[in-house]
């Protein structure tokens, strides 16, 4: 506490007297998640085709929740914000919430594209794989 | 979670102090970092929208499952997996260094910004040979009925839908943005590393020729550090969606 800067723009130092076992602690939280969302990549990966649409996108989405979860140790504990004073973590945390509605418009809108990619702008019944037309052609030959 | 006790009634805004209770630099390197964020949340929801937008897209356990001295083994998610934990683990002596900077104890935090330093490079080294093995890559694609062999990069894209000819399953041309988008975000994502490691060489000189220890605080390493946990994040984010999904 003492070693700390002695500008005046600081009023309170966070204690840091304590030792490393949480940063340890944490070291093995993050490798735990990263394992478990391996195991589930490879889960992916080893059934593949087996799976159905369901099984996989929520696979998929446990995923995401578990990489949100290292995202929070990663930046509470190692960029020690979760020690900043409250007003400064909300400036932080806030705009970043901007990100929820920046994804799902995105991504639905990229979903919107494929659509209308595979149905002449709604013309056309969708179907699900267009590629071989050009592939026959190859084959012929 | 906060271990400080600030007691109730504090007048953050009456001037003198930092209502944030930090000093200005480590506030700039946070809205800096917030902005970075932002940068790179765009890049990667951008190549969502691409993604969602097409109906073939490469599977990553096909493309990347590869491993240095390993030939031709099949190992989906195995070498990323090391590049992860070699991030996780430079960010573990990060922090560390931080800690023996609030210790005021040089010799600890130049152990530590050491191991950081190897860290970083070594990630750059596997980088550097995924990238290669990528682009050196030989695969039979079959364009304009002929087979052609062809590696990734940023304009072909040897991981289109699977046909049959002559009585064998080829590939067919996917969607270029596959490379556009990776080598385009994982070599943003690497010059950061890079800027990093050059700005963590810069800390440890500094810290050898007892900058911080005159200044009376070692601050400095603790910016450093955000830049460099900041990476390890993005690395986080960019695994989920390069690799894992």
């Amino acid at each position: 506490m003492s070693s700390h800067s002695s500008s005046s723009e600081i009023t309170f130092h966070p204690d840091h007297s304590g030792g490393t076992s949480r940063i340890w602690k944490i070291f093995w939280v993050l490798s735990a998640l990263t394992i478990i969302e391996l195991a589930l990549g490879y889960f992916l990966y080893a059934k593949h085709g087996h799976l159905g649409y369901a099984t996989v996108l929520s696979t998929k989405v446990i995923i995401g929740i578990l990489t949100l979860a290292k995202a929070y140790y990663i930046v509470s504990v190692f960029m020690h914000l979760g020690d900043e004073v409250r007003n400064m973590i909300m400036t932080i945390v806030v705009p970043l919430c901007l990100f929820i509605w920046f994804i799902i418009a995105f991504l639905w809108d990229g979903n919107s594209w494929k659509v209308l990619r595979n149905t002449n702008a709604g013309s056309r019944p969708n179907i699900e794989h267009v590629a071989p037309a050009a592939v026959e052609k190859g084959a012929k030959d | 979670m906060s271990t400080t006790a600030i007691p109730a009634g504090t007048k953050w805004w009456n001037g003198g102090r930092s209502p944030f209770n930090a000093s200005y630099g480590k506030v700039m390197m946070w809205y800096f970092l917030m902005s970075d964020a932002f940068t790179f949340g765009a890049f990667l929801i951008s190549y969502g929208t691409i993604r969602f937008s097409v109906n073939h897209w490469a599977d990553p356990n096909h493309v990347f499952n590869a491993f240095p001295f390993a030939g031709h083994a099949n190992l989906p998610l195995a070498f990323v997996s090391l590049m992860t934990f070699i991030l996780i683990f430079s960010s573990v002596t990060m922090v560390l260094a931080v800690h023996e900077g609030h210790k005021m104890n040089r010799k600890g935090v130049e152990k530590y910004m050491v191991l950081t330093i190897l860290g970083g490079l070594a990630f750059l080294s596997c980088q550097a040979w995924e990238w290669t093995h990528l682009i050196m890559g030989d695969h039979a694609v079959l364009v304009n009925g002929q087979i052609e062999h062809w590696g990734t990069t940023v304009t072909k894209n040897p991981w289109g839908p699977e046909v049959m000819f002559n009585g064998q399953e080829v590939a067919t041309p996917g969607p270029i943005a596959f490379g556009g988008y990776f080598f385009g975000i994982t070599g943003f994502h690497g010059f950061h590393v890079f800027s990093g490691v050059v700005i963590n060489v810069v800390m440890l000189i500094k810290t050898k020729l007892g900058h911080f220890d005159q200044r009376g605080h070692y601050e400095m390493i603790e910016k450093a550090g955000l830049y460099w946990h900041f990476v390890d994040l993005v690395w986080v984010f960019v695994f989920l969606c390069f690799y894992l999904v």
